[in-house]
């Protein structure tokens, strides 16, 4: 192989293979030192598809958040600064999108699915949630919040 | 090379019926742009409805013009180097399935029966004609694919020990991935969803259904992509002046993505439940290993373009970055394909940031999406597309092209268009503004409780950009038809722009033939995909009636 591939571009390859090492490395360093992950995996149980707020304690919620159209329920969601929250999600229909930008939270809301991730609000502040797919003619109205040690409203 | 009067009318159709179609294309893409940044404020214009253009821009844009394009660039190139024509009746039953399944989906499309997007999540449900038009598309493309893998069978039996030609074994890899990666989205299409839409089943697994789409889905786009690359490896470096800088860098390019275009689909599911993080993982780093073919291609051609201008008299590190032809108006294909490639640059570069695992939670269906793939698709893709189809229309009818000083600088207009477009929603999905969204009717609406002004810069600049795109788009669409009522005036042939190899390495034999290649790509199809679908079928619930765009209530129970 030697005589066909020539000097530059066996540079080039090292090259190409240290930067790929890098971007793998990046992921996992990643992944284990700020403890961002993608979601998780569940499987089925019809307990998730009846929307609610559980507190478990002082810090941690468990929110049940279904997705339908055009609404997400619950529409509200109150937990004080430093809470870690639970998110499971369905959809009631067609796939739905469930985003908070702010918290890099991104799942997908599919009927016959649970979906799974965790996050740590520790700063207070108005979290929105954004469908990001397409759901039918109302998408663009879906709405949703999560509020972190304001005045509650209820 | 002469060829018969029924293949140039064969190629002419294949090429024209897209470009016609294209206009409804653009059309609709300029329409998002100033939905989206709020100009308009309602769910329609001209009695069309925003999510019927979004589905028929991506329908039309992304799998009619480029599966008619991808047919008809692989029966010029194999008849140009088997110097033989393709079978005339296959050929023409190819282009019957296709036409007349292109025309049904128009028709559900045009008629708002089908505004369920070009990636048809179910349990929206459109209309049967929409899915059975996209699954005749998709077996007319195979029937000129059997018949071009004959040929090639024939070719190599009487040629055992030359080299393929580059541009052959492009075109053949090429259809594979498109074969094998359609087997999926034509099971979900013919199983699941046409007999749910016609009412027979009841309901339909959502997730199997996605699942069988992704299969498909990234995999549709390398079968995109290699037509541009053939053209990279095989065409741009004579047009550059210069030759290719390796034959076999290629040759090593194509048969990676042959074993990495499809098993890489799971990371458009990132952000999905039923799978796990695992098997994510797992295909996000074969996703890197795709990324390789990438790296060989954007090395090769870099050294081919410098080699070209340095024979023009190009000097120092960068010079012969200067010495190009990039606005030579006779030789306009160089600007259509450098274009491209510019594009590609940050198109690639963003495509690896998506498939970087956790980072897609930042940019999963935001309008860093369509940012990201309009470099691409809309990048090398659509330039290759539409420089390539004057170029052979113009060889095959014999007539010269309609305002040459305007094609050349098409291309460029286009990318500057692109390049501000997709600035504006890259900007945009990093601060969480949605894909897919009708965004006026309510977060560009200052007078509505979701306004989001933040959004206001970002979609603003989509708009800028998406203005410069439609007039390059249009001047285009002008500059191909206008072409067609000019007098013949010189003799028609098929001829296409041959690279020379710098380094023209001797035949490896592993490098010129299918099947060990064939082998492995099953191999690791199985072990990337055989758990993906183990995870669907044990961790999914209930399967979901069908609904219509407009009704949260299901289909059934509306009828009753």
């Amino acid at each position: 192989m030697a005589a066909i591939i020539d000097k530059i571009e066996k540079r080039i390859i090292i090259a190409t293979g240290f930067l790929l090492a890098l971007f793998i490395f990046s992921i996992l360093y990643a992944r284990d030192k700020y403890r961002t992950d993608i979601p998780e995996c569940l499987p089925y149980d019809k307990a998730y598809t009846e929307p609610k707020v559980n507190k478990i304690d002082e810090k941690t919620y468990q929110v049940f958040g279904v997705a339908q159209m055009w609404m997400f329920q619950p529409a509200e969601i109150n937990v004080p600064v430093g809470s870690e929250v639970d998110f499971f999600l369905t959809s009631k229909d067609v796939v739905h999108g469930f985003n908070i930008a702010q918290k890099n939270v991104n799942m997908m809301a599919i009927y016959g699915s649970i979906n799974k991730t965790t996050v740590r609000f520790d700063k207070p502040g108005v979290y929105d949630i954004v469908c990001h797919e397409y759901c039918g003619s109302g998408h663009q109205n879906m709405k949703a919040q999560v509020i972190v040690n304001y005045p509650q409203s209820k | 090379m002469q060829v018969s009067k029924s293949f140039k009318r064969l190629i002419f159709w294949e090429l024209s019926i897209p470009v016609a179609l294209l206009t409804l294309g653009i059309y609709h893409g300029l329409m998002q742009t100033i939905y989206r940044a709020g100009v308009l404020k309602q769910a329609a214009f001209a009695k069309l409805d925003y999510y019927q253009g979004l589905t028929l821009h991506g329908v039309i844009n992304a799998i009619v013009l480029t599966t008619f394009f991808a047919v008809a660039f692989g029966h010029a190139t194999i008849a140009f180097y088997f110097k033989k024509e393709p079978n005339r009746k296959v050929a023409w039953f190819s282009f019957a399935l296709m036409t007349t399944g292109t025309v049904m989906a128009a028709w559900a499309m045009l008629a708002g029966k089908a505004s369920v997007l070009y990636t048809f999540y179910p349990p929206l449900k459109g209309h049967p004609l929409f899915y059975l038009g996209a699954a005749l598309l998709i077996v007319g493309s195979w029937v000129s694919f059997f018949d071009w893998s004959r040929m090639y069978v024939k070719w190599k039996n009487e040629n055992p020990n030359t080299k393929t030609p580059l541009a052959v074994i492009g075109t053949l890899i090429n259809f594979t991935i498109w074969f094998v990666c359609t087997l999926a989205v034509a099971y979900e299409v013919l199983v699941l969803l046409l007999p749910w839409s016609l009412g027979w089943t009841p309901t339909v697994n959502v997730t199997l259904a996605r699942t069988l789409f992704w299969f498909f889905g990234h995999a549709l786009v390398y079968f995109w992509l290699l037509p541009a690359y053939i053209m990279f490896y095989t065409m741009l470096p004579k047009l550059a002046g210069g030759k290719l800088y390796s034959d076999l860098a290629g040759r090593i390019a194509l048969f990676l993505f042959l074993l990495f275009s499809v098993p890489v689909g799971v990371h458009h599911q990132y952000s999905d439940p039923s799978i796990t993080q695992g098997i994510k993982f797992f295909q996000g780093m074969l996703t890197f290993g795709v990324t390789i073919p990438s790296f060989i291609t954007a090395f090769t051609l870099a050294a081919s373009l410098e080699y070209a201008a340095r024979r023009r008299g190009s000097k120092g590190w960068f010079g012969w970055m200067k010495k190009l032809p990039y606005l030579d108006a006779d030789n306009y294909l160089f600007a259509y394909l450098i274009s491209g490639l510019i594009l590609f640059i940050f198109g690639g570069l963003t495509g690896i940031v998506n498939a970087s695992y956790q980072l897609n939670n930042v940019v999963h269906n935001t309008s860093w999406m369509p940012g990201h793939f309009h470099m691409t698709v809309a990048g090398p893709v659509f330039l290759s597309i539409i420089g390539m189809s004057t170029y052979l229309y113009t060889k095959l009818s014999g007539r010269k092209i309609f305002m040459p000083k305007v094609n050349v600088i098409i291309p460029y207009m286009w990318t500057i268009g692109v390049l501000i477009f997709s600035t504006g929603l890259m900007w945009g999905g990093l601060i969480g503004e949605p894909r897919r969204t009708n965004l006026g009717m309510t977060y560009l609406n200052p007078d509505h409780e979701l306004f989001r002004p933040d959004w206001v810069p970002t979609t603003t600049l989509a708009l800028i950009g998406g203005i410069i795109m439609f007039i390059a788009g249009t001047l285009y669409i002008v500059v191909f038809f206008g072409t067609m009522v000019r007098k013949k005036q010189h003799a028609a042939a098929l001829e296409l722009p041959v690279s020379d190899a710098y380094h023209d390495e001797k035949r490896i034999p592993l490098f010129d033939k299918f099947k060990p290649w064939l082998v492995v790509m099953a191999i690791i199809l199985v072990v990337a995909y055989v758990p993906a679908f183990l995870n669907v079928k044990n961790n999914t619930g209930p399967k979901a009636p069908g609904f219509t765009p407009d009704n949260p209530v299901p289909i059934e129970s509306t009828k009753k």
